[in-house]
């Protein structure tokens, strides 16, 4: 088994075996449940927009799951020393960041797919396309893996588990509020700050049923850069 | 095998570790001495890959092992100072998981964790958790992963911190049969715990070489006050004029015991013991106890450490 897959299958196993990873599972199904049932489902609604609330409402807790899910991937190493095990291996910086991203988002993606018993209960009682719930979970999965490599970005910054959830927290947010920039400067900063923006410039079309090929590359992206940085700050740790 | 040459490390301007140059030969056991904060982790960490140097190189068989590929790595086996441990694993998934890391081949890993085990004395404890393992045990399973992929060269920092005299003694004839298989750098801040299981010492201090070489010669090079000390019964003046008249014995100090017993300090090398034990006996002395003054190898320590009154 490779490096990366060996790293991954710990990792995940690390979320099946301590609290933290059933606390924040938990935590996860309790609110998006919750959040279906009280604003979802909310009055008389046809089933499309039954489902397209549902994903609008379960983005945020999915992002919210994934600063915590991180929080621990490589301050947690720092903190009990066992960054030196994975340091001391033969193993390239960059696989022990992109394992341990993996077994990260596994669990968050069981999670994720774990509240598909909502979607589905519409697909029994009503009308919609099983091509429109593809697109939202992919833009969950997408969504979540990007707050993801931003939260192991944090993590890897940070000498404990609660800074690394507050670096991460600040890294999505500022992500997330870069419309708010955009309606505050001129062309082409604003277009600049209004395509960076996570959520609103990018997520309406998955929770919508569509598949944009520039939203899928813009959250690649993001993940790609959060890990590109994770690895750097890795390589330079071996400095200090 | 492992040659050491001008290895610095600054922190800023502080030198944690300056032009550091040792070797150390294939299967040799060596002790790594010196007080808190003098350098031997730092330096055990430049050599374990776990953090990079400032300046100078570290060899393995003559490939730089800061710029090697990383599979000169899976030949060196590293303990830190805090064993690194996942909690959540029992021991055995935990070896099986280093092992892997390390590039074990799979169809071994079985194996290599369970000669790891025997081993390491931790058998019994496979399927256990490593959070309920006592101090003694974390501190074999650290050992394990260091060895767990049969790696030919061992960096071990401060392996028996922490343990009871037990589990020290046991620590020790552990890593004295690693002599001969890898080649063991083993870091103390405890020279006689070090002294009985290295065949070299390498004494550091703020950071530099100060002194390298058995324990009898840094003895000797230093000029520690060696002594042996002999309790007997029965004329103790003549048997101290006897010890006396020994070739190589400086002086002699007599301390009365109750009884019609004595302790005899003899200040001489401790390679008289033999001639030391024939003038006694020959002299009509009761041979109650013969053993090395025990306050030597301290001195000796202080001396090297830079904090004797001799310093």
């Amino acid at each position: 088994m490779s490096p990366v897959l060996l790293i991954a299958r710990r990792e995940l196993r690390g979320y099946l075996r301590t609290m933290t990873g059933w606390i924040i599972a938990a935590a996860l199904l309790l609110i998006d449940g919750l959040l279906f049932n009280a604003f979802a489902l909310e009055g008389s609604r046809r089933s499309t927009e039954v489902l397209t609330r549902f994903f609008y409402f379960a983005s945020g807790p999915t992002m919210v799951a994934a600063i915590f899910l991180a929080m621990r991937l490589l301050a947690e190493e720092r903190q009990l020393g066992t960054l030196a095990l994975l340091y001391a291996s033969p193993v390239r910086d960059r696989d022990i960041v992109l394992g341990k991203f993996l077994g990260a988002f596994a669990f968050l993606s069981a999670l994720t797919l774990a509240t598909a018993y909502m979607p589905l209960l519409i697909l029994v009682h009503g009308h919609i396309s099983v091509g429109h719930l593809l697109a939202g979970y992919l833009g969950l999965l997408l969504l979540g893996g990007a707050s993801l490599g931003l939260g192991t970005l944090g993590s890897a910054l940070a000498r404990t588990q609660v800074v690394a959830a507050i670096v991460g927290a600040a890294l999505l947010v500022s992500l997330l509020v870069a419309w708010l920039l955009a309606s505050v400067t001129e062309p082409p900063f604003s277009n600049l700050f209004a395509a960076l923006a996570l959520h609103n410039a990018h997520f309406p079309p998955f929770q919508s049923g569509q598949v944009h090929l520039r939203d899928v590359t813009y959250y690649l992206l993001v993940t790609w850069v959060a890990l590109f940085a994770t690895t750097r700050v890795l390589e330079a740790r071996r400095w200090r | 095998m492992i040659q050491v040459e001008q290895l610095s490390k600054y922190y800023g301007a502080r030198a944690a570790i300056r032009d550091l140059s040792f070797r150390i030969d294939a299967g040799e056991v060596v002790g790594f001495l010196g007080l808190n904060g003098a350098g031997k982790t730092t330096t055990l960490r430049i050599l374990g890959c776990v953090l990079l140097p400032t300046s100078g190189t570290v060899r393995l068989e003559g490939q730089d092992l800061l710029t090697a590929p990383r599979q000169l790595r899976a030949r060196i086996g590293f303990l830190p100072e805090t064993p690194p441990l996942y909690e959540e694993m029992s021991v055995g998934e935990y070896l099986a998981f280093v092992a892997g890391l390390r590039g074990v081949a799979p169809e071994r890993i079985g194996t290599r964790v369970g000669e790891t085990e025997e081993r390491t004395g931790l058998a019994q404890h496979d399927g256990e958790r490593i959070s309920s393992l006592s101090h003694g045990f974390r501190q074999r399973v650290g050992v394990a992963q260091a060895l767990v992929h049969g790696p030919d060269v061992l960096f071990l920092d401060e392996p028996a911190n922490g343990l009871d005299p037990v589990q020290n003694v046991e620590m020790r004839a552990l890593i004295r049969s690693l002599r001969g298989d890898h080649t063991v750098l083993v870091s103390s801040h405890i020279l006689p715990e070090i002294a009985q299981t290295c065949d070299r010492l390498l004494v550091v201090r703020d950071g530099e070489l100060v002194a390298q070489g058995s324990e009898a010669e840094l003895e000797e090079r230093l000029g520690v006050g060696t002594g042996v000390e002999l309790e007997v019964g029965g004329p103790v003046e003549a048997v101290a004029g006897a010890l006396r008249s020994v070739p190589g014995v400086r002086a002699v100090t007599v301390q009365p015991l109750p009884g019609e017993r004595a302790v005899l300090r003899v200040d001489a090398p401790d390679t008289l013991r033999p001639a030391l034990a024939q003038a006694a006996l020959g002299a009509g002395a009761q041979l109650f106890r013969l053993d090395v003054a025990a306050d030597r190898l301290e001195s000796l320590f202080l001396k090297l450490a830079g904090r004797g009154s001799a310093a």
